[in-house]
């Protein structure tokens, strides 16, 4: 039954910009820090203090609609959104709704059914809210006003998306975008990426869209899919059994796996917006474009394509690689330092992405530096460390960046190729184990994993096994 | 010096018979602390004043000219603020409820200005509140009467800084204009006002009414203090985005007396129905005079002028709507007590908090920007906005300066205005579509009624011709004073 209703899905996505101070006045937006410590007349909303534009808000805005393929709006304003609520300081929320700073624009994104454009309604700047925090045990709500003023830009898709996989391709292809761009670390988790979605369901063939709900609080990746299947069977159910699709905004209870009403249309406030008289028009000239223009990184297709031609590595890796800015970064850094691409490369794909899944962690976090990659890369080719031994380093590297040559010296790691003492230890192991000695003579081909075994745990790892296995061959 | 004959002195002249050590910051800070004692029980021109720190000041302020490191024209002397712009440590409340005990981290910038220059701040002057009226009635703190007759209100809403300025309570103030609230209130006190071109002074510090109409401006005894005034207050600041870097900000160097050439424009629209004939003849006369001194005086029509007041009460209530939700209990000021929730103290504070015109106001603004009213109200007024400020580029193409009254009357007897709302917004006429406009504006003295109520003359110029104003201003002044 439900194979016959089509799925209609916009998105709200708010990105948290990476810039050092706020987007109206130079309070730092550093996160974490001790509530409202960083806050000043213009973000706590004093009387009297006035906006300014923070610049750099305006570049990182127009860099992501011009990757975005949009329309740049050469005259945009700022609106005030009025609406009462204390995390506001002002009461009124400095956006952008008559003109927004871009317009008409797309992304392409993959799925297993092909590419598809993804149109993009319009990218506006904003301000972020501070935080109210309730105090069970004094029974009153306190205001951290440290996360006013944080720059936001708010990207509204057009309703071109039929399916859960296609929002997570959208989402995966703008957090690359903006990521490579550096205008945001993108983490849903964290907040600093915010996903709100519409969705109406409609039978299939039909023209007209079916009446949307607007799903809140969805934190990952895995909720947005999970909050999409929920919504549209519970939209299906309702027009199933002759009832309506109400038009409301729902939260989604991901522990629950559930949503419930936060507020119906007919309680929708009236924001009155209207344009910001305390901040002048934003007129943007030909040479800021220009710039911004060129100053436009290499984004993920090019890289790939970039990657194919330069670097003998498997596609898939190409993939995994660009698939994050921090990894690509490393990844050209490394090989830029000597690294052998390949290596650099099965480093990455192999030991990081194990780490990563077993910490939870996402690329960005990765903390070691290319220089320390390189380094141990070229112990383990000059065989001054076995493959064993390397990977036990490169865990310490990745927890806290250790420099490998200093820690494989300090921890007396490097591998024994004094041929003779080598000799004298095999000689050892052969005589204290005759049983599996007898085996190998025996034709037992595996008998000698054991002793090699025994080897490097008398060598204490540090011996190189290719040498241990030469010899053990070589003496028996 | 003896004190009345300090007390007389303009700003400029007290500057310099303190720098000439024929006075001092603080004697002359005594004479000023001493006639509010006297007067000021009558007058109420003041809604804070803290006496020791205004002495203090003025003794380190004498320091510092004695050394020689003040030696600028207002070095000393005391001035007297609206009690709309923020003094840091000092109790700002706009003459409302809601910010009765409010006390801001940081003074405005005209104010900081004026403390470079070395002028000390006697206190804050009572005002309607938040600069919603046209009188000094609607203030919490109550009403202030006019110096030249405690029967009739100052005006308003800088009605406190005209009176003070009027009543010798202070040498020179600093006022808001955002319909007329400077000019108007010199007007009725017989005191000069000016509104500088929007942009001139930074509005950082100044509690927003109307973001886009609002500008600081000088209530001064003067010509030559109101060019001194301006001088020091004008500045590019980068905390306002509106504020606009100047050049020409040395407006004492228009202090000419000199008129000859000048081209005058008289709208005839300014002298139609509801002009009282009394102020419409001291006017003309003064328009006379201008031609006798070589000026080309015409009349002309301007047009427009009957859609000023609908516009200007559209835009800024709808700015003053937005601008005044930050008073809500939440993080300073007023908090009802007894609310119940989040939303009943919201309510209760507001209501508590706020008096019958800012609430009027409100309520206005708020409708005109609501869903279904915004493009019939607020967007037509912003589009009828630009087309007065059309009407004066026009004017403007002809004409140095427009000459016209103030208000249509002198002062009305206190208690008359505020039972009809309306009649209180058209008196606003003359002095509004100049803020529409962004435009500079003065106001003089240009004689009185039977009554002996002063007679306001409106100069008006082109954005950033405040020297063309000054200097019209100076010489109208002059050619007064000779001939008196």
């Amino acid at each position: 039954m439900a194979q016959e209703y089509e799925t209609v899905i916009g998105l709200e996505v708010h990105v948290e910009l990476a810039t050092k101070t706020k987007i109206f006045c130079g309070c730092s937006t550093a996160f974490g820090k001790r509530p409202n410590s960083h806050t000043c007349p213009v973000c706590t909303g004093m009387p009297g203090s006035l906006p300014v534009l923070n610049k750099k808000v305006l570049e990182y805005a127009v860099a992501v609609g011009l990757a975005a393929n949009c329309d740049i709006t050469r005259y945009c304003k700022f609106d005030r959104k009025n609406y009462f609520y204390p995390d506001n300081p002002q009461n009124y929320q400095i956006s952008q709704l008559y003109l927004p700073i871009c317009r008409n624009g797309y992304v392409e994104i993959e799925t297993e059914e092909g590419s598809k454009k993804v149109g993009i309604h319009e990218i506006h700047m904003e301000e972020d809210a501070g935080k109210l925090i309730h105090d069970e045990w004094e029974d009153c709500t306190l205001v951290d006003y440290n996360r006013s003023g944080v720059p936001l830009i708010e990207i509204v898709s057009e309703p071109d998306m039929r399916s859960a996989r296609e929002v997570i391709a959208y989402l995966e292809k703008l957090r690359l975008i903006i990521q490579y761009l550096g205008a945001s670390d993108c983490k849903l988790q964290e907040g600093s990426m915010r996903a709100d979605v519409n969705l109406s369901v409609r039978k299939a063939g039909e023209k007209e869209y079916g009446t949307r709900t607007e799903m809140k609080n969805l934190n990952s990746f895995r909720a947005i899919s999970r909050a999409i299947e929920g919504e549209r069977e519970r939209q299906i159910d309702l027009i199933e059994s002759g009832e309506k699709v109400i038009q409301e905004t729902r939260r989604w209870d991901d522990a629950r796996e559930t949503s419930y009403a936060m507020r119906s249309k007919e309680d929708a406030q009236d924001y009155r917006y209207f344009p910001d008289p305390d901040l002048v028009p934003v007129s943007i000239s030909e040479e800021f474009l220009e710039r911004i223009r060129a100053n436009q990184p290499e984004f993920r297709t090019e890289k790939m394509k970039r990657y194919k031609e330069e670097y003998d590595i498997p596609d898939y890796d190409i993939e995994i690689i660009t698939g994050a800015k921090h990894m690509a970064d490393l990844f050209e850094q490394a090989v830029a330092l000597g690294g052998q691409p390949k290596k650099v490369s099965n480093w990455l794909m192999v030991e990081t992405l194990r780490l990563l899944k077993e910490r939870e962690m996402d690329p960005e976090d990765i903390r070691f530096s290319p220089e320390n990659l390189v380094k141990l890369i070229a112990l383990t080719e000059s065989k001054q460390i076995n493959s064993s031994v390397a990977k036990e380093v490169f865990e310490v590297m990745f927890e806290e960046n250790v420099d490998p040559e200093k820690y494989v010296d300090e921890k007396g790691l490097r591998t024994v190729n004094d041929e003779g003492a080598l000799r004298k230890v095999v000689e050892e192991v052969i005589a204290a184990n005759p049983q599996s000695v007898e085996d190998y003579r025996n034709g037992k081909e595996k008998a000698i994993g054991f002793l090699v075994g025994q080897t490097m745990k008398a060598m204490k790892g540090k011996a190189d096994p290719a040498s241990v296995n030469r010899l053990l061959k070589e003496l028996l | 010096m003896e004190k009345k004959e300090l007390l007389s002195l303009s700003a400029t002249a007290l500057g310099k018979a303190i720098r000439t050590g024929e006075t001092s910051a603080v004697e002359a800070m005594e004479a000023v602390l001493g006639q509010i004692r006297e007067t000021e029980s009558v007058y109420h021109c003041y809604v804070t004043i803290d006496e020791e720190a205004a002495l203090k000041k003025a003794g380190q302020i004498q320091k510092k000219i004695q050394s020689g490191e003040l030696t600028g024209p207002l070095a000393g002397v005391p001035v007297a603020i609206k009690d709309n712009l923020c003094t840091e440590g000092v109790r700002t409340t706009c003459s409302s409820k809601i910010l009765e005990n409010f006390v801001p981290t940081f003074s405005a910038e005209a104010v900081k200005n004026l403390e470079k220059a070395g002028a000390v701040m006697i206190g804050k002057t009572n005002m309607d509140e938040f600069a919603m009226g046209s009188t000094t009635e609607t203030s919490y703190f109550g009403v202030t009467r006019n110096p030249r007759n405690p029967r009739h209100v100052p005006g308003g809403s800088s009605g406190g800084s005209a009176a003070a300025v009027a009543a010798e309570e202070c040498f020179f103030a600093l006022g808001s204009d955002t319909g007329g609230s400077i000019r108007q209130p010199a007007s009725y006190c017989g005191v000069v006002g000016m509104k500088p071109t929007y942009g001139t002074v930074s509005r950082y510090g100044l509690v927003a009414y109307g973001s886009s109409l609002d500008q600081i401006g000088p209530l001064t005894k003067t010509v030559e203090d109101c060019a001194a005034v301006l001088e020091a207050i004008a500045s590019h600041d980068l905390k306002d985005s509106t504020s606009i870097e100047r050049k020409d900000t040395d407006f004492s160097a228009a202090l000419i007396k000199d008129v000859k050439g000048m081209r005058i424009g008289i709208p005839r629209d300014y002298f139609g129905e509801g002009l009282d004939s009394e102020v419409k003849d001291a006017v003309l006369r003064a328009a006379e005079l201008f031609r006798e001194n070589g000026a080309l005086v015409e009349e002309f029509d301007l047009s427009l002028v009957e859609y000023a007041i609908p516009t200007y009460y559209t835009i800024a209530a709808a700015e003053a709507s937005s601008n005044l939700e930050r008073f809500d209990g939440i993080k300073y000021g007023y908090r009802a007590p007894e609310a119940e929730g989040l939303h009943q103290m919201y309510k209760k504070t507001r209501s508590q908090g706020f008096g019958a015109e800012v609430k009027r106001r409100i309520m206005l603004g708020s409708f005109v920007l609501s869903s279904g009213y915004y493009d019939a109200y607020y967007l037509k007024a912003l589009r009828v906005k630009a087309m007065i400020r059309k009407a004066f580029d026009d004017a403007f193409a002809k004409y140095d300066c427009i000459l016209g009254p103030v208000a249509p009357t002198t002062a009305p007897g206190l208690g008359e205005s505020l039972s009809d709302p309306m009649k209180m917004y058209l008196g606003d006429i003359y002095t509004i579509s100049v803020n529409l406009a962004g435009l500079p504006a003065v106001s003089v003295p240009c004689g009185t009624d039977q009554n002996g109520l002063p007679i306001g003359l409106q100069l008006i110029g082109d954005c950033f011709q405040e020297k063309k104003l000054i200097q019209a201003a100076y010489t109208f002044e002059q050619i007064g004073k000779e001939s008196r």
